[in-house]
């Protein structure tokens, strides 16, 4: 866990004091991902890195799994702190494996062990031992650079990790892949990390919280969604976004929206049943049509089963497309707006029909949670009407 | 394929040309003449690079260690101003500070090794100054972000990148001072100057040249040993001549 109490600091420049950090007081719980968040100069840099006191705190605390910090040696500290920035800085004159092996070395581990650590840890970034351990930075790419970057933050298996801005400097296309394979790598290392990140789609994709700064401030520390679903004020909403609704998307999945009753019919019934099962589930347009192992096998709209006489078998649709209980909203929303429909089965592991995500389902559910703050609302209203006359 | 055979044709040309000289000067009795200096030119050559070797290798023990002390960071305030004195000592010429020091220290190799030490620090301090300060910011954050102490920086992360830089600074120097030694001979330390010098009072070119052709011919010695020494010596990674 880490733990801020009131770090402040304060720079003296020649014409006044710049309080760079103002009071931070937070908490980061074992195992989760807290990201910093703000415009440049907000202070979040300047946060991160009082705690590993690249930068010297003016004032106040920082715990470390429930221990006071301040009185540890500087290098002891940091040697149990992974410590990721956004230059990479791999150092050049050293090769992959010494470059990763820097801080076992440090801590004194012997040769066999830390030889094999450096393998380890190539297999846990997926990147090729044998191709690359005994090569130089300089003959890496911008992405693999900072995949060793992680890997030699994590060498020494400190609890807690920093990073600054990690993926930043990296093209977005890598980036997404570097992200996704740290979350994976997360899940199974559980650190405690702190993340600085301009990027609010970034934020919200890794932080399992997200701390908003701004001058200097800590203005917002909540989860992802609550940040999404009520900023605390205009700033915040103004840094989100005007899509922060279509943001939270992300970070729905399709269980937590699925409704198990869905009416069907089977390739047997006959379209007049299928007619009156439409009518009693209250659909608009059409059912959906099973095999006998409760696969989606079609659809059967309403404008046929009302025209037309005959068993269900021979007057189907080709069936929609159908998303798993742990995709997000925002793949179900692309393949509803992608096959002009309102509602799509859902599937179990074997492809059975699990249940349907209906539209109204997914913007009742996001929109129960989403409260825009009470005197902008009322503020608003006139002004937009005043700007019309 | 047309230029590789032009290359080859003047080869070839340069070839005959050298041919043709060396024809001439055994005709003509000159590498009779030449060979007559041999002797001389051996044992001066000796004394040449003992006077190089002591004065360059007292320059690097102290200018080392002198542009590390003025790249830490608490020498930050003084350290420009110093480098800009060390400036200004690069600027007199290596004849006045050879007067000089022999006006303090007398006549002999002791007054010589000093004026050649001067004029081999500044070059060494300067670069070993600014390579050490031209290691990039995020590299110093990165090693002292993982734990390295002070000294731990400097050797493992510090110096090792700077000593492209610093090699440069040690050819150069030493090019320099393998071509100022025969100045040594003004203020009696001996060296290839003794024929130069006194070739140049009788009129006597062939002893002049004795004297001047081997200190060229040292000159690129010196700078292709430190050349390859630096080749082995700094890491692969940092080192653009193993790129």
């Amino acid at each position: 866990m880490i733990q801020l109490d009131n770090l402040t600091k304060v720079f003296e420049t020649p014409k006044e004091a710049v309080v760079a950090a103002d009071h931070i007081s937070m908490n980061v719980p074992d195992g989760e991902i807290c990201i910093l968040l703000g415009p440049s100069g907000c202070g979040k840099t300047t946060t991160l890195k009082m705690i590993n006191r690249i930068i010297q705190p003016t004032s106040g605390k920082v715990f470390i799994n429930d221990e006071d910090t301040s009185g540890m040696n500087t290098q002891d500290l940091r040697r149990n702190i992974g410590y990721v920035i956004q230059q990479i800085g791999l150092f050049p004159n050293m090769t992959i494996e010494e470059n990763i092996t820097i801080v076992p070395k440090l801590l004194g581990w012997d040769k066999n062990r830390y030889k094999k650590r450096a393998r380890e840890m190539m297999d846990m970034i997926a990147m090729d031992a044998e191709a690359f351990l005994k090569r130089y930075p300089s003959e890496l790419s911008g992405g693999q650079q900072q995949r060793i970057g992680v890997a030699r933050a994590l060498a020494a298996d400190p609890p807690v990790m920093l990073m600054d801005e990690p993926f930043g400097a990296i093209d977005p296309i890598n980036r997404a892949v570097i992200q996704d394979e740290f979350l994976k790598m997360q899940q199974e290392l559980k650190k405690t990390i702190m993340f600085v990140s301009h990027d609010i789609d970034e934020a919200i994709k890794m932080g399992d919280r997200v701390a908003v700064f701004r001058e200097g401030k800590l203005v917002q520390y909540s989860t992802p969604d609550d940040l999404l679903a009520a900023p605390k004020n205009a700033f915040i909403e103004s840094f989100l976004g005007e899509d922060r609704a279509l943001k939270r998307l992300n970070l729905v999945k399709v269980s937590e929206v699925v409704s198990a009753d869905i009416g069907s019919v089977r390739p047997d019934d006959t379209l007049e049943t299928a007619l009156s099962r439409i009518d009693d589930f209250g659909y608009q347009n059409s059912i959906l049509m099973v095999n006998d192992r409760h696969q989606p096998a079609g659809v059967i709209t309403r404008a046929v089963a009302r025209t037309t006489k005959g068993y269900c078998r021979d007057h189907f649709q080709s069936a929609p497309p159908v998303v798993r209980l742990d995709d997000d909203l925002r793949k179900v929303a692309s393949l509803m707006f992608a096959n002009d429909t309102t509602w799509l089965p859902c599937v179990d592991d074997e492809g059975r029909v699990s249940g349907q995500i209906t539209q109204r389902a997914m913007t009742h559910h996001l929109g129960s949670r989403f409260r825009s703050r009470p005197d902008n609302s009322a503020s608003i209203r006139p002004d937009s009407n005043a700007a019309k006359e | 394929m047309p230029i590789r055979s032009l290359k080859g044709g003047v080869t070839a040309l340069l070839a005959v040309l050298i041919f043709i000289a060396g024809v001439w000067a055994q005709s003509s009795g000159l590498i009779d003449e030449f060979l007559f200096y041999l002797p001389d030119v051996q044992y001066l050559v000796v004394g040449h690079l003992q006077l190089t070797a002591i004065s360059g290798g007292l320059a690097i023990a102290v200018a080392v260690p002198l542009g590390i002390l003025l790249s830490r960071p608490g020498m930050a305030r003084w350290a420009e101003s110093l480098m800009q004195v060390l400036n200004v000592g690069t600027t007199i010429p290596t004849l006045a500070v050879l007067a000089l020091s022999m006006s303090f220290l007398g006549i002999g190799i002791v007054p010589a090794v000093f004026g050649l030490f001067v004029a081999t620090l500044l070059p060494i301090a300067r670069n070993t100054y600014v390579g050490l300060k031209g290691v990039s910011p995020a590299l110093m954050e990165a090693a002292a972000g993982i734990g390295m102490s002070p000294a731990q920086r400097l050797f493992r992360v510090e110096l090792p990148n700077a000593l492209y830089v610093i090699f440069a600074g040690i050819r150069t120097a030493l090019a320099i001072n393998v071509g100022t030694v025969p100045l040594a001979f003004l203020i009696g330390a001996g060296g290839l100057g003794e024929l130069i010098f006194t070739g140049i009072d009788l009129y006597d070119t062939v002893m002049m040249l004795s004297g001047a052709i081997p200190t060229a011919l040292l000159a690129i010695v010196v700078d292709a040993l430190i050349a390859s020494i630096a080749f082995l010596v700094v890491p692969r990674g940092v080192n653009p001549a193993r790129a």
